[in-house]
């Protein structure tokens, strides 16, 4: 099976069925619910993240408070990172059982012939 | 150093015997590049969590918080960061819309010869900076540890490279993923060990830990210092510090979801929901064992001190000489049996995405048009790849010799990954009109300020005095920053866009809808292999 996606000319019947999937009701639906959970998860983490760079950088005095014994901002603040980051998997994964529910019954609707021949009558997709 | 060999021999004979397996049941390209896609979420989440602790971020990472305590303490965090841009931007499009390398998704909507060359060479370059880091840690674990054996440097650097491309040559990446899991199995447990031994001598006390570590005595210049190791500012400090740590955090942030062994990782699972699984699985295992790194780290600069690492072996043996402290010379056999065992594994790992990039977007897609002229060729060239590579990579380790931190040399590549590669596969994914230009912009930018960046600034260029010259080219720098990022990042951004707003591409804009929605639903993906 050659890579069916780099050889097809833009006027292929996969091409014409995805035009009509981007139109699509679900489509769009499921693309928005991603939006709404990805980008700002996405930028509050990473502001968050050069947050800390900044603080350390920019106001050295507050980074340096102790906090709980000789623990300071800066420390906690690092630590906090990886609390975040793991929070953040944790309801991607859970915000993601819907997306995956909402793409099943996407794909449900779509003519697989349409899309990609080749995977329909050869189940081994190795090459 | 009997124990030593001991562990590194079984480690050596397991992981051949699986590259023997693997060899066997490889039959194909799907079955070489990508493992036959049959690969668990569990499993990539060992091997990805495996190709990014490196000896940068073990011997490296360790050396860098026991010298710099929290300085070292951000790069930790850094390495973390960028898992989080993996698993909500880049995994899920990546293995629904591609096939073995990062050079398919840009394929997929733009001209295929020109941005597959660029893909090639920055995922070359990458690899080579990537390469040298390992080596170097190699030959610093042996000056460590077989001094006066007989077994040198060079010996050392050639038996690794040797082993790296049997595993490559022979079992590709099913064989490269299993070594990668069993090496992330072995660092994970020395890692506790050490971290538990390490508050153990603090009687599980965590604030009596601390406070040790906020009061690190050392000499600096001469004078004996005692300074706060909890405290920024060690090694980023004014009058340029806080501008290079923003910098090196912008490289953080985007770095790892371009480096190319991290990326074909997401071509070895089955589907996207798989690879998306994979990602947090890495992010368990990554981030606690950063966490530990952090204290594994500070308990050096307090158990060892500053002096004693300067003085033994320098900044990349901390780890395996705290070891040694804590658990006596058979334990230093076991974790330097370990840090080269994951030598080993990342530089396989490095090799395979590097040799796959070579064969399958420059040889098959750009010399020959995506055009296999005999079944197996891009196997074969791959292969070819591999050996030249390897041997190529040997002769510049030993060229080289063992330098600066490795960890320092790793972000390099890293800088490369997130100013060239990192934009341009964002922006194919989620820009509509992004065209070939702007990716050919992007690419050559993001590559070339990365480089030059680094060449003319303080890690290469500086006046020493001397007797003690340590820089390559003795002259004031013309870039103040170690860290680039800050320059290069929004750099290859902007020559992605700008570049791609001046030369608008018709077929690439008509085929942003099908790339979307094969993206988010997996319609028309690769599939795994049937057995």
């Amino acid at each position: 099976m050659n890579s069916p996606q780099a050889n097809t000319p833009p006027q292929s019947s996969a091409h014409l069925e995805c035009a009509r999937i981007a139109a699509s009701k679900p489509f769009k639906d499921l693309f928005a619910i991603k939006r709404m959970f990805i980008v700002p998860a996405f930028i509050f983490f990473l502001l968050n993240f050069i947050g800390l760079a900044v603080l350390v950088g920019s106001a050295p005095k507050l980074a340096s408070a102790r906090v709980i014994g000789t623990v300071n901002v800066a420390y906690l603040f690092a630590i906090a990172q990886f609390v975040l980051g793991w929070t953040i998997a944790g309801l991607y994964l859970i915000a993601s059982a819907k997306f995956d529910r909402l793409t099943k019954d996407i794909i449900a609707q779509v003519d697989l012939r349409q899309i990609d021949p080749t995977q329909i009558n050869a189940p081994s997709g190795g090459n | 150093m009997s124990v030593s060999l001991a562990v590194f021999l079984a480690f050596v004979v397991s992981t051949l015997g699986i590259t023997w397996w693997a060899a066997k049941r490889s039959r194909g390209a799907s079955a070489y590049f990508a493992a036959g896609r049959r690969i668990t979420a569990w499993q990539n989440g060992f091997a990805v969590a495996g190709d990014f602790m490196s000896a940068a971020s073990f011997l490296g990472l360790i050396g860098l918080i026991a010298l710099q305590g929290f300085d070292g303490i951000f790069y930790s965090v850094g390495g973390f960061v960028a898992f989080v841009t993996i698993l909500l931007v880049v995994a899920e499009p990546l293995r629904n819309t591609g096939k073995y390398t990062m050079g398919d998704v840009l394929a997929y909507r733009l001209q295929p010869r020109p941005v597959r060359a660029l893909a090639a060479l920055s995922t070359l370059t990458i690899a080579t900076l990537y390469m040298i880091a390992q080596m170097v840690g190699a030959g610093a674990l042996v000056a460590l540890l077989l001094a006066g054996s007989g077994i040198g440097y060079n010996t050392a650097v050639v038996g690794v490279g040797v082993l790296m491309m049997v595993y490559v040559v022979f079992g590709g990446m099913l064989a490269t993923t299993w070594v990668q899991i069993i090496k992330a199995m072995l660092l994970m447990a020395c890692t506790v060990v050490l971290a538990v031994l390490v508050l153990r001598h603090f009687h599980f006390h965590l604030l009596d830990f601390f406070a040790a570590a906020s009061q690190i005595a050392y000499h600096s210049k001469g004078e004996l210092v005692v300074k706060d190791f909890l405290q920024p500012g060690l090694r980023y400090h004014p009058p340029h510090g806080p501008l290079d740590l923003l910098s090196l955090s912008l490289i953080f942030c985007f770095g790892t979801a371009g480096l190319p062994h991290i990326l074909v990782k997401f071509y070895t699972v089955p589907d996207a929901k798989t690879a998306r699984n994979s990602v947090v699985w890495a992010m368990i295992l990554i981030g606690s064992y950063y966490v530990m790194t952090s204290i594994i780290g500070l308990g050096a600069a307090v158990l060892l001190g500053p002096d004693d690492i300067v003085a033994h072996g320098g900044t990349n043996v901390a780890g395996p000489r705290l070891a040694q402290v804590l658990g006596g010379d058979i334990f230093l056999a076991v974790v330097s049996a370990v840090a080269f065992a994951t030598i080993l594994a990342v530089v396989a790992g490095v090799m395979i995405s590097a040799s796959t990039s070579f064969a399958h977007d420059f040889w098959t897609n750009v010399i020959h048009r995506g055009v296999e002229r005999k079944h197996g060729e891009s196997v074969f060239v791959a292969r070819i790849a591999a050996l030249a590579v390897g041997a190529a990579s040997i002769l510049i380790a030993i060229a080289l010799g063992p330098t600066s931190n490795v960890l320092i040399l790793a972000t390099f590549g890293l800088a490369v990954a997130a100013a060239a590669n990192f934009p341009v596969l964002a922006l194919s994914i989620y820009w509509r009109r992004f065209s070939t230009g702007g990716a050919v912009a992007g690419l050559t930018a993001g590559l070339l300020a990365t480089i030059g960046l680094i060449v003319v600034g303080p890690t290469l260029m500086g006046v020493d005095p001397p007797g003690a010259v340590r820089h390559l080219i003795q002259a004031k720098p013309w870039f103040p920053l170690e860290n680039v990022g800050i320059v290069s990042v929004p750099l290859g951004f902007l020559a992605a866009i700008v570049v791609s707003l001046l030369s608008p591409e018709l077929s690439a804009e008509a085929k942003f809808d099908e790339l979307t929605v094969r993206a988010n639903t997996g319609l028309g993906a690769e599939r795994a292999s049937a057995h």
